[in-house]
């Protein structure tokens, strides 16, 4: 059996280990509070956006316009957005597996990093990496949205990339984050259109008209779509990452009470053993004298 | 209240929900030029140009100004998906001057990597800020 004095080391620093997670997970739920209601603001905005996207399309129908078809390069760009910091349980591997566990071929994929973690793991398994991004995932902007869509727009209308997926962790609610991969370009006509299509119709009854026209309309308004997309996958996966350590923390803290408690147990059992030990030997020393 | 010609406007931005409310007419630029929108326009889609957003209200009317984004015009709604817009006491004016002379630095003295679209845009921007503040 250890001794008292490991015992009561060991348990000291488990004890400091659940302060600290303690904190961890207060400092997220603060966090996770902001993001939660940065992500609800901003979801009317999309909705709009992929309303008009979506009736802009239907309209437009089969017009041969490149941000509608896959690029000649063979090359796949993929937007993957983790954190800056680990500790959030399973949050960073959950999206980097959707590419590593993927379809995708390692030598067709060309990776823009926003997060630390993620660059690591990409890092680490050979896989190359275009851009990084990583400071923008602390406090996401709409400019910075911007930013690397204009990039990997620049990329794809360069030929060099010939399709666009984003990954991130969509935010269903605060215990529920589902890994996400989206394909941002190509825009698929058929499935979107399909979906909405009747419910377009039935909603306005004089047809939109667009101007300028539809070509030019949407050389605009493709890389706003991408932009918001990429912009609401940013802040979704925020308040996942806070959502997710909050939960690790959590689960971190339990587990230490856990531990602590049963070290307690093994301590006292330890305590009162020495006890009777040295009453034994007293009793047997005076029993010694006495005869 | 209730006046027969006024509709719904909404101007939307990533970050929050810019203005919502019942107006009599909007006006701002837009890539074909300078519009002013009643109630019972076409419906129509049409690409914002950086310039002042005028919103009248029944008793006054207010400015701000846009800069990039998208509107989308139905007979009784207005909806503008701005990706930049301010109201006026949210300007500074002393960036957007410094703005506005540096974009105009750039512009007289092209070299063959000068992003002219780029530095045309943030002149736009720059005056429609001063603009709407004077």
């Amino acid at each position: 059996m250890a001794s008292m004095r490991d015992i009561k080391r060991r348990r000291g620093s488990i004890q400091s280990t659940q302060q600290i997670t303690k904190a961890m997970k207060l400092v997220s739920t603060v966090k996770l509070q902001k993001a939660k209601q940065r992500a609800e603001q901003s979801k009317e905005y999309f909705n709009c956006m992929y309303e008009t996207v979506v009736s802009m399309l239907a309209k437009a129908g089969n017009i041969n316009h490149p941000y509608l078809k896959a690029g000649d390069s063979s090359k796949k760009g993929i937007i993957v957005i983790t954190s800056n910091r680990g500790l959030a349980g399973g949050y960073n591997s959950n999206v980097t597996k959707l590419i590593t566990q993927g379809d995708f071929k390692k030598e067709d994929v060309e990776v823009y990093v926003i997060g630390k973690k993620g660059k690591e793991t990409f890092q680490r398994r050979g896989y190359s990496i275009r851009e990084d991004y990583s400071d923008i995932v602390e406090e996401p902007l709409y400019s910075d949205a911007m930013e690397v869509s204009r990039k990997v727009l620049d990329d794809f209308v360069n030929g060099e990339i010939g399709e666009i997926y984003l990954a991130y962790t969509g935010f269903k609610n605060t215990v529920v984050h589902v890994p996400t991969l989206l394909k941002l370009l190509p825009v698929e006509v058929a499935d979107k259109a399909g979906k909405n299509g009747a419910e377009d119709a039935s909603k306005s009854a004089a047809p939109m008209n667009f101007e300028p026209e539809d070509d030019a309309a949407l050389d605009l308004i493709i890389p706003k779509y991408v932009t918001s997309l990429i912009f609401g996958g940013l802040v979704e996966s925020v308040a996942s990452e806070n959502g997710a350590r909050m939960q690790a923390m959590d689960s971190a803290t339990s587990n230490a009470e856990e531990m602590i408690d049963h070290l307690t147990l093994m301590y006292n059992r330890a305590r009162q053993g020495s006890i009777t030990q040295e009453l034994t030997e007293i009793i047997a020393g005076a029993n010694a004298i006495s005869m | 209240m209730a006046d027969e010609r006024n509709f719904r406007l909404k101007v939307i931005t990533p970050e929050r929900v810019f203005y919502d409310g019942e107006v009599n007419m909007v006006e701002f630029n837009t890539t074909e030029g300078e519009v002013g929108i009643y109630k019972g326009h076409v419906p129509m889609t049409v690409i914002v140009n950086p310039g002042i957003l005028t919103i009248s209200e029944s008793d006054r009317a207010r400015n701000a100004a846009l800069h990039a984004g998208f509107v989308e015009i139905l007979e009784d709604k207005v909806t503008i998906l701005a990706e930049i817009i301010e109201w006026p006491d949210e300007i500074d004016r002393k960036r957007a001057e410094e703005a506005k002379a540096r974009a105009e630095e750039r512009l007289r003295t092209k070299t063959p990597e000068t992003d002219i679209l780029r530095a045309e845009t943030a002149l736009k921007r720059a005056i429609a800020r001063i603009n709407v503040i004077s």
